[in-house]
């Protein structure tokens, strides 16, 4: 048999709650900061949720008028966040367009244009409805604008598995390396739905949290009095190349992709399983397909997205699968600053992730001003944790609405 | 009053202005939609529909498709406007 063809990242970029690109972003993580804020939109005001986690930089401060006119916002977050992920991989422009290939997941899509254009059709009529409207609603959108701009022809994918989505798409973009479809994988996540209709529908759900009167304060995982996640808007992209292809372009490496595991409940559509068996077997199948000792893992970005319920069977979870190793894993529930993407979440985090193995850093978990007793996992609470020195491996969880788990594993690269 | 040449020509110019991004200056009878102007398929559509709007006047699909240039949207709606 073949050797399995390993694939490293050699390319970063986001744009996030926290900064309008990665070096920004990752400042504001390790400093601790907060990226959620009132809305000023009017529609905001009385809401029962009257808050969220905004990007810090509008795209419109970053992209031509005609570019914002026909891209949804999700669509504005991928292309802005891959312009700077394929940049930071040194633009490798040289590459056989059929062996490019991209993945980008969204949990909803351009939700904002259908809802505008549902309002452009009941005030103005249907004539006046914008013909961008199908290519910016749909899912496949902000994949297949990032394709287009960089010319990919391996492929164009888009899963969607609610805030699953992203870590779903780095899994799958590992493995159109590993299968050998592509040498380079643009793969990420994005979401934009900071609208009255889908906060509402959150908040029909008691999943958001209801901190009107202390935004920041808000997204607190772990926390004894963790009352709902708070949604956040942004993307994460990611540049997974083949190891070889790298190396001989010379190209920086982050860090290694070593595995994922992917399970669903069978248990409920929206509330987490409170045993957390899928969880467990997500991770478990991680850790057989990256094939490394457990001693290695030493840092998890936890799903952790603030709610009652999930926390907990997540950390349960997580040490049911790991056992005595559990004690050296510093867990990190970076929610707690960026607010929850859906499906930018699975990108983001694992772009912390990546850097994390990169600088042997662990950001911190904020707002948790008294631990759940019901936690037993070793959180990284309100300042940086310094990573062992040599090689070291990290987790990170998403799971999604309708019982989607997906485990993806990342490794520091020593060369 | 029937519309002139050049108050058509520069309707259609502030409606390329907006929906495509074009510089109003590169904008002239000669140009074409889609290779000089970045006016697609989908954003020619948007086009059609704000100069109905603006001069109203009706422009058939099948008129649509004949319009390759600047000049021949102009030219049919100087004749078919009021």
């Amino acid at each position: 048999m073949t050797q399995r063809r390993r694939v490293v990242v050699t390319g970063l970029g986001a744009t996030t709650p926290l900064g309008g690109d990665v070096p920004t972003t990752w400042a504001n993580l390790l400093a601790g900061k907060s990226g959620v804020r009132k809305l000023e939109d009017e529609w905001a005001q009385d809401a029962a949720v009257t808050f969220a986690a905004r990007v810090a930089v509008e795209p419109s401060e970053v992209m031509e008028r005609v570019e914002i006119r026909r891209l949804d916002r999700s669509e504005q977050f991928a292309v802005i966040a891959a312009r700077e992920a394929w940049k930071d991989a040194g633009s490798p422009d040289d590459i056989d367009k059929e062996r490019l290939g991209v993945v980008i997941a969204s949990g909803i899509g351009g939700v904002i244009t259908l809802l505008d254009q549902y309002d452009v059709l009941k005030t103005k009529g249907a004539r006046m409805v914008s013909p961008h409207t199908v290519p910016m609603l749909m899912p496949n959108g902000p994949a297949a604008n990032v394709g287009l701009e960089l010319k990919a022809k391996a492929g164009v994918h888009t899963p969607v598995s609610a805030c699953a989505s992203g870590a779903e798409a780095a899994g799958y973009a590992l493995e159109m390396i590993r299968n050998n479809r592509a040498d380079i994988v643009v793969t990420g996540g994005v979401e934009a739905a900071i609208h009255l209709l889908p906060m509402s529908g959150f908040a029909s759900m008691k999943a958001l949290s209801t901190r009107n009167d202390d935004p920041a304060k808000a997204s607190r995982p772990y926390d004894k009095d963790r009352d709902g996640f708070v949604l956040g808007e942004g993307g994460g992209v990611l540049v997974f190349e083949e190891l070889e292809h790298a190396k001989a372009r010379g190209a920086k490496i982050y860090a290694e992709v070593m595995g994922q595991g992917l399970t669903s409940d069978g248990y409920h559509i929206a509330a987490p399983d409170p045993d957390g068996a899928g969880v467990t077997r997500a991770v478990k199948f991680a850790l057989q397909d990256a094939g490394i000792p457990l001693s290695e893992i030493v840092h998890l970005n936890a799903h952790a997205t603030s709610t009652p319920a999930g926390d907990v069977a997540e950390a349960n979870a997580l040490a049911n699968a790991l056992g005595s190793d559990i004690s050296h894993v510093a867990v990190s529930a970076t929610k707690s600053m960026t607010g929850h993407l859906l499906g930018g979440a699975g990108a983001i985090e694992s772009i912390f992730c990546v850097l994390a193995m990169y600088h042997h850093k662990a950001p911190p978990t904020i707002n948790i001003e008294n631990l759940d007793e019901a936690v037993t996992v070793d959180v990284v609470r309100d300042v940086p944790r310094d990573l062992p020195a040599g090689s070291i491996a990290c987790l990170n969880d998403s799971f999604g609405f309708g019982g989607h788990n997906v485990v993806l594993v990342f490794r520091s690269y020593e060369g | 009053m029937a519309l002139t040449q050049d108050a058509v020509l520069a309707g259609i110019k502030e409606i390329v202005v907006e929906v495509a991004g074009i510089d109003a200056n590169l904008i002239a009878m000669d140009k074409k939609f889609s290779d000089d102007l970045d006016v697609d398929s989908l954003s020619m559509v948007e086009v059609v529909v704000a100069a109905e709007e603006k001069f109203g006047v009706k422009i058939p699909d099948e008129e649509v498709t004949k319009m390759a240039t600047v000049g021949d949207a102009v030219n049919f709606i100087v004749a078919n406007g009021k």
